[in-house]
């Protein structure tokens, strides 16, 4: 029954990841940018979500509200700021430009909030579980956060293949200068997709934030586990980015289940050995689709 | 002292056989001058080479080496220290420049070989008992022998990708030494190697070690990129496909780069360790190696040799300086690199040499203009002029 | 008023000076042509009315604005619209999707989906299938449709008849009536002069990125724009 509930558990993390890759897909599918600021931006979230519910003593749901919005907007303006042109430079430069963006936040956040660990308090939320079986059981929490994986999964699916401004972005992603001839002004569309994409990420890190205890440096964690959700998934496709989370979620719970120390260990080897095997993730696709 | 500087040598030997292969002095240049982008800039810069303002730079860096071989004799005990930093930053950001500025390789897990230099000083010294500088040599051997499986791959990831690949293998051996008792494991482990030797000597040695290691980087840098081997990087940055077509075996180049930074990286790691004696798996494998590594190269001025050594010397000089700033030192930092990549892409080396006329280290084209949109024109027209050379 | 009025028109890519005084006028309604040997600038052209290549020196003025400023997607929505050469489809996309990114200006007129299916049968029938998979006709034929979809006022077509079997090319040029009557005027580009004086009402030649001749279609003789395309002398 360990084993069952290690497995069900690890799958509610996966939808976790996949919550926190998701962002990280979008971006890379629509601009090709790795953004290295990705993981930061998320505890960024969370951070709004200790200000929101903390600070202000405002109520958990309108942190999930605020939290989105407020990466959106700091989204779209990092895109207009500075990535567009790192974007039209190429080459290394948008790796190089996202992790000055990271150590600038990281120890801004530092400096704000200090290097202690917080969390955000989810009241009987956070704690709340249903028994399924004999040492089965299900967290309230754990089981929002990973359907809010499923979820964002496909509406960003669904946003990319059936609204006009997604098949503005899949277009800006095929071919940038036609696009344009097409009267889609691929700024505008580059920084739409950041703000879409930061606020999942905001999402993500509100949850984050109940989950667990955060620092400025978690962010480095969040990154390397949504890096290796979208390669184990394949690069550019949403679904691909869900079906890693779930890899890495249960990998990662199974390896703890045999020993605590070694469930971040055998998540890593499980991604080397998907690098090993198959470079191009489970479920490749050319492009966001 | 003495054992270093063969062991380096050897350590980097391998690089020029597979390209240079059995072709005289003179015609790699001639062969690298075609898979080169455009003939001009090579016949310009060799020119340059003889200029008056390099042999100035030569004899000015040659007056400032001295300078520094007397440190033991001149700086007191805390400079010294301070400068081993000095020395295994512009080792660091040599090797990380070697893999980005010219191998177009931007990784962010180079603390995976930092850390394993620091533990070979753990193991190959305090373990197995060999004298604490034949320790890092072997330390640097090794690591550059584990870089080429781990090569196998991160090699399988581009751009972004390659950079946190690179990350995820330092997080596994960081977790794998933690687990590993016979060093210390996660509680760290403190160096005895040394042991007999006064401080007064070990600080000295320590000094003079990593002097010699910062001078052998920097010349295997640039004999490397003097070689046929940076000519057909120069080809493999501005246009891969055209440079494969041309002969020039991008993969074997890269994975050459890679392991030698790798060594660089792992020198830089143990020499840190004999500063410190101090050797922890969350601080050797920690990332903040890397971050350094890149400040040094992008500000300094990334794709050229004299870049990461003014970068490293302002990063130690500010680290000094502005440490009472806390965390708003390094968001200035950041800030710097932002600008500096998007604005000024050769870093204040570019700026200072005012597009390469000064030149202590004339390597014979330039590797600066990072991303240059008129290169890619010139690339095709290199790619289709008729004469291709001989392969190798 | 005439639509689109080029004067000595400069365009460079780097050092390298590809457009060095173009003029040409063109009216409202009918076809005019360019024509030129390979690299004489005629894409360039294109991409400079476009925006993709900016303006260096004279002026484009489109129904009375000045294009120098303005971005390619804004002159999109002035009514230009480009088949690019070579077609260039968004390969990951399909016929449908292709065409609705076409109409993302949304400017209002005849062409739409279901006029589009009706018009040209061929596109109707590949709706669903991904650009990449479509064949050098296909592609042609969807290209044009996705220029018409933001119902220009002027359609420039880069080469269409380029790599294509030349049933296939009449079969293109047969549909250039269709987009006239319409309203739309056509700029065309090709290198095969025999196509572009055949389709067109007026015809430009163009070398080494200068205007070299100019003239109505059926006033120019063959002889002379094959001596204007080689950049010969005159031959009267
Ligand atoms: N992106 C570019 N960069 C540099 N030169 C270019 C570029 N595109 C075209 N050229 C040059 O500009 C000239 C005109 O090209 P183009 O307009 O494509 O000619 P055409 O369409 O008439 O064949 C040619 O000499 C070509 O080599
Ligand atoms: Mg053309």
């Amino acid at each position: 029954m360990d084993w069952v509930n290690a497995l069900a558990q690890g799958a509610l993390l996966g939808g976790f990841y996949a919550l926190l890759a998701a962002g990280l897909s979008l971006m890379f599918g629509v601009m090709r940018i790795v953004n290295l600021a990705h993981g930061l931006l998320a505890v960024a979230g969370a951070y709004v979500g200790v200000v929101v519910v903390e600070d202000a003593g405002l109520p958990l749901w309108v942190a999930l509200v605020v939290a989105p919005l407020v990466l959106a907007g700091f989204g779209y303006l990092l895109q207009r700021g500075f990535l567009n042109r790192a974007v039209d430079l190429g080459g290394l430069v948008p790796v190089l430009v996202t992790f000055g963006v990271a150590v600038i936040l990281t120890n801004l956040l530092q400096e704000w909030f200090t290097a202690d660990s917080q969390s955000l308090r989810s009241g009987s939320f956070g704690t709340a579980s249903v028994q399924l079986a004999d040492g089965l059981s299900i967290g309230l929490l754990p089981a929002v956060t990973g359907l809010a994986g499923v979820l964002v999964v496909a509406a960003l699916q669904w946003f990319l293949a059936r609204t006009r401004s997604g098949r503005a972005m899949r277009a800006a992603s095929d071919d940038p200068e036609v696009a344009r001839l097409m009267g889609i002004n691929e700024k505008h569309v580059y920084a739409l997709a950041t703000a879409i994409a930061l606020a999942t990420v905001g999402l993500a890190g509100v949850f984050l934030g109940m989950r667990t205890q955060f620092t400025p440096g978690y962010g480095d964690l969040v990154l390397i586990f949504a890096f290796e959700a979208v390669i184990i998934g394949g690069l550019g496709s949403l679904w691909g980015t869900l079906l890693g989370g779930l890899v890495l979620g249960v990998t990662q719970s199974l390896g703890s289940q045999i020993d605590p120390a070694y469930g971040f260990l055998i998540g890593h080897l499980v991604f080397l050995a998907v690098l090993a095997v198959r470079p191009a993730g489970l479920l490749p696709k050319v492009a966001v689709a | 002292m003495s054992a270093q500087t063969p062991a380096q040598q050897s350590a980097t030997e391998p690089t020029p056989k597979p390209t240079a292969g059995s072709t005289a002095a003179a015609a790699p240049e001639k062969g690298g001058a075609h898979a080169a982008p455009s003939d001009t800039p090579t016949v310009r810069a060799r020119v340059r080479r003889a200029s008056l303002s390099s042999w100035i730079g030569a004899a000015v860096m040659l007056a400032v080496l001295a300078v520094l071989a007397m440190g033991p004799y001149v700086f007191d005990r805390g400079l010294q220290q301070r400068l081993v930093l000095l020395f295994a930053l512009v080792v660091m950001g040599t090797a990380w420049n070697l893999l980005a500025g010219y191998g177009g390789m931007v990784s962010i897990g180079q603390q995976a070989f930092v850390g394993l230099g620091a533990y070979g000083l753990v193991y190959f010294g305090d373990v197995l008992g060999l004298s604490p500088f034949v320790a890092i040599v072997v330390g640097v051997l090794v690591a550059g022998l584990v870089s080429i499986p781990i090569s196998w791959l991160t090699f399988r990831l581009v751009g972004g990708y390659f950079a946190i690949g690179t990350w995820v293998v330092a997080e596994v051996l960081r977790l794998v030494v933690a687990q590993t008792d016979a060093v210390g494991g996660g509680a760290g482990f403190t160096v005895r190697s040394f042991g007999g030797l006064d401080a007064v000597y070990r600080i000295a040695f320590v000094y003079w070690f990593g002097l010699a290691g910062a001078v052998v980087m920097v010349a295997a840098t640039y004999l490397l990129m003097r070689s046929r081997l940076g000519l057909g990087f120069t080809a493999i940055r501005d246009d891969a496909v055209a440079a494969a077509s041309l002969g020039v075996r991008v993969t074997l180049s890269k994975r050459i780069v890679y392991v030698v930074a790798a060594m660089g990286a792992a020198f830089g790691g143990g020499l840190t360790a004999a500063n410190t004696l101090r050797v922890q798996p969350d601080s050797a494998f920690s990332i903040s190696f890397t971050v350094a590594m890149i400040f040094v190269v992008v500000i300094g001025g990334i794709g050229s040799i004299e870049g990461p050594i003014v970068g490293a010397i302002v990063y130690w000089v500010l680290q000094d300086q502005l440490a009472q700033l806390g965390s708003w030192y390094l968001v200035i930092l950041g800030a710097i690199v932002i600008a500096v990549t998007l604005y000024a892409p050769r870093g204040l080396w570019g700026l200072v040499s005012r597009g390469g006329r000064l030149r202590p280290f004339p390597v014979g084209y330039r590797l600066l203009d990072l991303p240059s949109a008129p290169s890619r024109t010139t690339a095709a027209a290199g790619a289709a002029a008729p004469d291709t050379p001989e392969r190798n | 008023m005439s639509l689109l009025e080029i004067t000595d028109l400069r365009a460079r890519y780097g050092e390298f000076q590809a457009l060095s005084g173009v003029s040409l006028s063109m009216e409202e309604g009918g076809v005019l042509a360019v024509v030129g040997a390979n690299g004489a600038g005629k894409t360039t052209l294109l991409k400079t009315i476009a925006g993709i290549v900016p303006v260096a020196g004279g002026s484009v003025v489109f129904d009375g604005h000045d294009l120098a400023p303005l971005a390619a997607h804004q002159r999109t929505r002035l009514g230009i619209a480009v088949t690019p050469e070579g077609r260039r489809l968004f390969p990951n996309m399909t016929v449908e999707e292709n065409l609705l990114v076409g109409g993302h200006t949304r400017r209002p007129g005849v062409w739409g989906l279901e006029r589009l299916y009706d018009t040209f049968g061929v596109v109707g029938d590949i709706r669903a299938r991904l650009g990449r998979h479509l064949s050098g006709g296909q592609q042609q034929a969807v290209a044009i449709c996705r220029a018409l979809m933001s119902n220009p006022k002027l359609l420039m077509l880069d080469e269409v008849s380029l790599g294509l079997a030349p049933v296939v090319v009449d079969q293109i040029y047969a549909t250039l009536p269709t987009i006239t009557e319409q309203g739309t005027t056509v700029l065309l580009v090709e290198q095969d002069a025999g196509h572009a004086l055949a389709a067109s009402d007026h015809v430009v030649c163009l070398l080494e990125g200068r205007t070299v001749l100019s003239g109505p279609s059926d006033q120019v003789s063959r002889a002379d724009l094959a001596s204007a395309y080689f950049g010969l002398a005159p031959s009267h």
